[in-house]
């Protein structure tokens, strides 16, 4: 570990301190003076038709300052979809209206139908009941099958289906891949759920609009993984507010793992509102709330086809999805089951034919959108599954059919527009083979039957595309967002630095972070430069941390920046010195010219640029501060080997997690610490997945998940200790720090690494079971036993 | 309207709240200790745990009115005045036991309340008496790991960083 705390140290967290004392600032610990509350009544259904809403009696009721419904929001835009997808006929995809406020329907249980603004949330939630609502329930869609059939009942009145597009990636290969598949001399076939989960990070969200009516200025605190696109998004397209008019801040934020990307109806409510009222309004989501009306991850049923050849190589795969989107598309949904999935199905092989089709479907249940991985867990669990299982056909040792397959040569162009710029995939399963002692399986599994216990291997590789993303590309794609992100480096006199970053931490540990990457650059003590984020007000234009980008995409507009503030500062120091720029270097804070015993100190040059009186006036402007915006040439590809060993109870079905082997390539990394906390986390979540997760809806559309007594998240004795290992480096090459990103990792390689496992012990214990579907309760492997 | 009364970190203090306000609440909104968080509304989270006359309790479990009088622990009162962690809150920082820090404080309360009544607990002991505290970033290792070595036990064999 390097000792001066740059990259490459394990450097403890700053942020810790706040957070360990009850300091920290998150937005519910926010108050501001003489702010009212809202509760927001929401639908018990899941389908219906609004005959009318009696908000007399309500409004009467102590403490209510005023109650709004859709009526109030006529000229207010709706929610926006920020990505159009075209489906496979060159057809853009359905795109109904997400009012801020249910209009006319209700289509998911937990949609807001009225507001109750009042002096404290109790009286608001009190008036809420007084309301008076007159809806006629409609017969609601739940299942995807269900909603595609002929005359089934539709979503959204006002389209042609509940289909919202239906895309072949990539169409011109429908027809080889189909031939492909008809004349292999083997054809695996597997369909699998994966199935709907709700992020559920610990902080519920929270907004707070707040109008300053003497400027015309709005501000938002919001629980916000992008504040700049919450400004972009509501600002724009719902309440027509330009940017110099709103701030948006989203300060200490308790984790988002996707589903706080998104911009909602209460973000736009509150700015609203506190404009109609003239007070700050603010609203506190309860975990039940959250569960209604967070947008929520994966829900896809797929039917994978895997073709392949004597020897094992692949020849082909066909895949066929639904995914469901809910009742309304949320920010980035249609991205998700389309360029975040169908790109990912090479997966780690030299499959040269693939064809991926996907039909999204509209239901009546809560908008389905990112969540941890978005699309690439998806992608790797059914791809890694039918590998699975045909070496189990093929009798062909699961790992050798991978290794046979595996890409070797970089850069690699997949048949689904991506190109690996580096990787290397024996090298992290043969760190993998040794860590996770896979020779030694035998005699624990024996050990294990001397329990009574049924033991299982499970092994699978993965890959994902992050630092998202080019922007001209996806942009071609259907994205009406860029993908850059901004940083300025802002030097004060005395030579400490200020960072305003786009990239949003809400976990990650940016404070700590980043400031090594700047330390290592100048060669001053980390401690000297400080990170500003989640404020529209303080950075330029950012566009915030999502898909593992924040290192790639947001450190290395943080690294341009610090390159020109340092180009600058060189020139400065070659004044001073009367030295030529070229002969000037920087090594541990201080400018040298090269070949002599002159130096000039950070802090000098520094202190020059803002005190010019040795100066050069007429060249330079003074000052040191610099802005730049980077935007990636390409995606980044982390990839990993993942182990995993289970004990199956036979009486009771019971799975548990002996031990867990998590081998990544993340290229270089910074802060090794934060990088394996970041894989102990999503690999709490895979296995979450995997075991114990799932977001149920019955066939009325009731959510039977709706709290933590219902919908199992992991606690620490579902879990095991982790072994993580990124020793195996192959630097982005496209990058400036040669990362590649880390925070998805954990939660897209390790849900196929624990299915597998279940079924390596079933099989071994003689049950003929090729697959369950997630979770893998007691009850489900139970009933797989007994066939 | 209920006037209470009761000691925090320490300091007495009261206010005159609604009958069924609860604890956490209380602390939050009356007394802005704001380090005592909400993250769920049926008692599972244990983001909310403060000690009440030495117990650990979940601040949403019980009505201010209920802790007249008691002697209450929040997370403000966990360091030293000067600012110095307290064992279990630097073993969470130096092993990385937190990282969106929304649980955090109902995790250190739950630790503490554990040592107290277990000084060398075993893995297995640390998962189970979590069972009531909710993590969603860090899959628990670290979190178990800062537990053990703060209760000082070796813990250089559990996995590299």
């Amino acid at each position: 570990m390097p000792a001066d705390g740059g990259i490459g140290a394990s450097t403890k967290r700053r942020e810790d301190v706040r957070f360990l004392t009850g300091q920290g600032n998150y937005t519910d610990d926010i108050n501001i003076h003489n702010q009212a509350h809202v509760f927001f009544l929401r639908s018990d259904m899941a389908h219906g038709k609004i005959n009318g809403i009696d908000t007399a009696a309500a409004e009467k009721m102590p403490g209510v300052i005023r109650i709004f419904t859709s009526k109030d929001f006529e000229g207010v835009g709706g929610i926006p979809c920020g990505w159009q997808v075209t489906d496979r006929f060159g057809e853009p995809m359905q795109e109904p209206k997400h009012p801020v406020l249910a209009e006319g329907f209700v289509r998911h249980v937990g949609e807001p139908i009225a507001a109750v603004v009042a002096e404290t949330l109790q009286q608001a939630r009190d008036a809420a009941e007084a309301i008076e609502l007159d809806i006629e329930e409609l017969p609601p869609v739940v299942d995807m099958a269900a909603a595609l059939e002929e005359g089934a009942p539709k979503v959204h009145e006002d389209l042609s289906s509940n289909l919202c597009f239906d895309w072949g990636f990539v169409e011109e290969n429908r027809e080889a891949v189909d031939e492909a598949i008809r004349n292999a001399p083997h054809v695996t076939t597997l369909e699998l759920r994966n199935q709907r989960l709700v992020a559920n990070p610990m902080e519920p969200r929270v907004a707070i609009g707040v109008y300053d009516r003497a400027d015309d200025e709005h501000t938002l605190y919001t629980t916000s993984q992008n504040p700049h696109v919450i400004r972009l998004l509501m600002g724009a397209f719902v309440l027509g507010i330009p940017e110099h008019k709103l701030r948006v801040v989203s300060p200490d934020v308790g984790g988002g793992f996707g589903t706080k990307i998104f911009h909602y109806q209460e973000e736009a409510f509150c700015t609203f509102a506190a404009k109609a009222v003239n007070r700050p309004v603010k609203w506190r989501s309860s975990r039940s709330e959250a569960f209604m009306s967070d947008a929520q991850g994966r829900d896809h049923v797929t039917k994978i086809e895997l073709a392949l050849d004597e020897e094992g190589k692949f020849l082909a795969i066909r895949t066929n999805t639904l995914a469901n989107m809910g009742a309304y598309l949320s920010t980035f949904a249609p991205s998700v089951p389309t360029w975040l999935h169908g790109t990912l199905m090479a997966g780690n092989y030299t499959t040269p034919l693939i064809y991926v089709n996907v039909k999204a479907v509209f239901t009546n249940t809560v908008p389905v959108d990112a969540y941890r991985g978005a699309g690439r867990p998806e992608a790797t669990f059914q791809l890694e599954r039918v590998i699975d299982k045909a070496a189990r056909e093929l009798g062909i040792d699961p790992i050798e059919l991978r290794r046979r397959n595996f890409i070797t040569e970089f850069p690699y162009e997949t048949p689904v527009a991506l190109t690996y710029d580096t990787g290397d995939y024996h090298a992290t399963m043969d760190k993998l083979e040794e860590l996770a002692d896979l020779k030694g399986f035998e005699a624990r599994a024996a050990e294990s039957k001397k329990r009574g216990k049924l033991r299982g291997l499970g092994v699978n590789c993965y890959i994902e595309a992050c630092g998202i993303a080019p922007s001209n590309l996806v942009g071609q794609l259907g994205a009406r967002a860029g993908l850059y992100e901004s940083a300025t480096v802002r030097v004060n006199a005395t030579g400490s630095i200020t960072v305003m970053t786009g990239s949003h931490s809400h976990g990650q540990g940016h404070e700590t972070a980043f400031p090594q990457v700047i330390a290592d650059m100048i060669g001053i003590d980390p401690e000297q430069v400080e990170i500003v984020h989640g404020d529209t007000a303080k950075g330029p234009m950012g566009m915030g941390t999502y898909g593992s980008r924040s290192l790639a995409v947001g450190g290395s507009a943080m690294v341009r920046a610090a390159e020109k503030v340092i180009n600058k500062a060189r020139k400065i120091a070659a004044h001073l010195m009367e030295a030529s720029e070229a002969d000037i270097e920087l090594k541990d804070g201080r400018f040298t010219v090269k070949g002599t015993d002159k130096s000039v100190a950070w802090g000098d040059v520094t202190l020059a640029a803002y005190v010019p009186h040795n100066y050069p006036l007429e060249e330079l402007e003074p000052g040191l501060e610099e802005t730049a915006f980077y935007d990636p040439s390409n995606f980044t590809y982390p990839a990993g080997a993942y182990a995993c060993e289970v004990e199956v109870d036979p009486e009771t079905g019971k799975v548990d997690v002996c031990s867990f082997h998590a081998v990544d390539d993340f290229g270089n990394i910074v802060n090794p610490m934060i990088v394996s906390g970041q894989v102990h986390g999503g690999l709490g979540q895979g296995i979450g997945q995997a075991l114990l997760e799932n977001c149920v809806y019955d066939d009325d559309g009731q959510l039977l998940s709706a709290s933590y007594m219902d919908y199992a998240m992991p606690r620490a004795d579902d879990l095991p200790f982790y072994s993580v290992d990124h020793s195996c480096q192959t630097p982005c090459t496209h990058n400036p720090l040669g990362v590649k990103g880390c925070g998805e990792a954990g939660a897209i390689g390790s849900p196929p690494t624990i299915v597998n496992a279940v079924v390596d012990a079933l099989q071994r214990a003689g049950h003929d079971v090729t697959h369950i579907d997630m979770p893998l309760t007691p009850a489900r492997v139970w009933a797989a036993m007994q066939g | 309207m209920a006037e209470v009364s009761m000691t925090v970190n320490g300091t007495p203090v009261s206010g005159n709240v609604p009958d069924n306000t609860l604890l956490v609440d209380f602390l939050r909104e009356t007394l802005e200790l704001t380090g005592t968080h909400v993250g769920c509304d049926t008692s599972q989270c244990g983001a909310c745990v403060v000690h009440v006359n030495g117990r650990a309790v979940k601040a949403c479990t019980m009505f201010a009115v209920e802790a007249e009088g008691a002697e209450v622990a929040t997370i403000e009162g966990e360091a030293a005045p000067d600012g110095t962690l307290s064992a279990i809150q630097q073993a969470f920082q130096d092993h990385h036991g937190l990282q969106c820090g929304f649980c955090t404080p109902g995790m250190v309360m739950s630790a503490k309340a554990l040592l107290a009544e277990n000084p060398k607990p075993t893995e297995a002991e640390i998962r189970e008496y979590l069972e009531g505290n909710i993590c969603r970033c860090t899959g628990y290792h670290n979190i178990v790991k800062a537990i053990m070595a703060a209760s000082g036990q070796d813990v250089s064999k559990i996995a590299a960083e």
